[in-house]
């Protein structure tokens, strides 16, 4: 995989470490008390195939935060973004 | 046909005619009692109990592709139950026994060899955490014995003693873990399972689910619809996909994890053997190839293969435990995709949609868990009850806070 750092330029998945999907919510309670929103939002995950948007860290180079546009079936890298 | 030497030597006094094909290739029937969604190591397990233990009715395991072709073929094939936390010492001790009886069970040679799992320590705070875990799995009643270097040495001569960066200083070992020959027990379990009437269908991809009064009461195919009274998921990898058709969200992530064989070699590694200062774990299969792998690639993923940063890592990791393997070459490497749970620990429970089950986030560990899995999956289908070797792997245990986390990461499976 290689990634297009909109600083650096085309680098090797080794330079970026994945976080997490870029499209989850943070219910908007402050997370005062546990709800089922707030264990919905830590533990569960759609999870599946097919293009998702994620947030890739480029730690080896610029340390910036992406918004990357990936296919999970191929490794097809399809957009990347700041977020 | 039963297996025996006897079987054996008529069949080569006859030229090898009389061979019969291991199970049956069965036809989807209208209806089952229990239909099982996943011919891997797993499904067959809870098939094979489920005919073995308990009057169920009809039985079938229903294969997207073929028996065997998901990750019970593509895995290390280490055996170990040397874990920390009570719920999964007790769950892992009851798969290796059942792996110890396994073959006399199944009457089919799987190739069980407990040549002992050494993990290696190269601290002497790590020397703490594995006395640690050493004396939880003893308090449980599992074998443990904690090596120093000296110890080690005269068992394992030829791994890096010397190097400054990651000085081996001894091992946590379990001699009765090891390795079993993978795709036989995927056969093993079909053949047996057919022979208690199971019926294994092949080529047959479940597309949804009917339901009835909010429970399913049956399952589409790609070879027509079923009913069934119940329905078990034993899908590790593709278990969220499923479980969307159902209308559910799982706590689990889908993740890559790659493994590695060298070219043949004459008998060198006898034990299963991991590197304390990284992750790397190797074997030597009986074909003579150095089996080993590492980490999981760290991203989300449903392809079945990795990228070169791990396969470097890996690499990296052997050169530093054992350097004389440097000079081998890669044979092959691949994938294969597993369920990430959120805590590093497999589900074994019943959904909250009607009699559909749930037997999934198996991590990279799920092949030595395949016995138990099945026993434990079993059990729950039949009863309605978690058996108690699996009565903490609950579905519900991540929103009532009772994670049980090796490994103590939280909820980021690419940490685990």
């Amino acid at each position: 995989m290689r990634i297009e750092c909109p600083y650096c330029g085309p680098r090797g998945a080794e330079e970026f470490v994945y976080t997490q999907d870029a499209e989850r919510a943070r219910p908007t309670d402050g997370g005062a008390s546990p709800t089922e929103d707030w264990a919905a939002y830590v533990y569960l995950r759609d999870n599946l195939p097919g293009a998702r948007r994620e947030y890739w860290y480029h730690q080896g180079g610029c340390r910036a935060w992406l918004k990357v546009t990936r296919d999970v079936s191929t490794h097809e890298i399809l957009k990347v973004e700041l977020p | 046909m039963r297996y025996s030497a006897l079987t054996v030597l008529t069949q080569a006094l006859k030229g090898h005619t009389g061979w019969m094909p291991a199970w049956r290739k069965a036809s989807p029937a209208p209806a089952y009692d229990v239909i099982i969604i996943g011919g891997g190591g797993t499904g067959l397990a809870t098939a094979y109990y489920l005919a073995k233990n308990f009057a169920v009715g009809r039985v079938a395991v229903l294969e997207k592709s073929w028996v065997g072709s998901g990750n019970i073929g593509r895995n290390t094939t280490i055996v170990r139950s040397n874990y920390l936390l009570p719920e999964n010492v007790a769950f892992y001790e009851l798969s290796l026994k059942l792996w110890e009886g396994l073959e006399r069970d199944l009457n089919y040679n799987a190739m069980v060899s407990q040549r002992g799992v050494f993990n290696i320590y190269h601290s002497d705070a790590q020397r703490d955490a594995y006395a640690r875990r050493g004396n939880a799995m003893r308090l449980h009643g599992v074998d443990a014995a904690l090596l120093d270097r000296e110890q080690l040495r005269r068992e394992i001569p030829f791994l890096d003693y010397e190097t400054a960066r990651f000085p081996v200083l001894g091992a946590l070992v379990q001699r009765r873990g090891g390795t079993v020959r993978h795709d036989a027990v995927a056969w093993g379990y079909a053949r047996a399972a057919d022979r208690l009437g199971v019926d294994i269908i092949e080529n047959c991809e479940v597309t949804g689910f009917m339901f009835e009064n909010g429970a399913v009461c049956g399952v589409e195919t790609t070879r027509g619809t079923m009913k069934a009274g119940k329905v078990a998921l034993c899908v590790a990898g593709a278990s969220s996909v499923l479980a969307a058709k159902a209308g559910l969200r799982l706590p689990i992530e889908t993740h890559v994890m790659q493994a590695f064989v060298t070219e043949g070699l004459k008998p060198l590694i006898d034990n299963v053997i991991t590197f304390g200062a990284g992750h790397f774990y190797i074997s030597q299969s009986d074909k003579g190839g150095l089996v080993f792998g590492g980490d999981i690639d760290g991203y989300n993923s449903y392809a079945q293969r990795g990228n070169l940063p791990v396969v470097e890592d890996v690499c990296e990791g052997g050169m530093a435990l054992m350097p004389m393997i440097g000079r081998l070459r890669l044979l092959r490497s691949w994938g294969g995709v597993m369920d990430m749970s959120m805590d590093g620990s497999p589900i074994i429970d019943a959904t909250p949609v009607g009699r559909l089950f749930l037997n999934a986030g198996w991590c990279y560990g799920g092949f030595k868990a395949v016995p138990g899995a099945g026993f434990c999956c079993a059990h729950l289908l039949a009863t309605g009850a978690p058996h108690e070797a699996a009565a903490g792997y609950r579905l519900g245990r991540f929103a009532e806070g009772r994670v049980i986390d090796e490994k103590g990461v939280g909820a980021q499976p690419n940490l685990h």
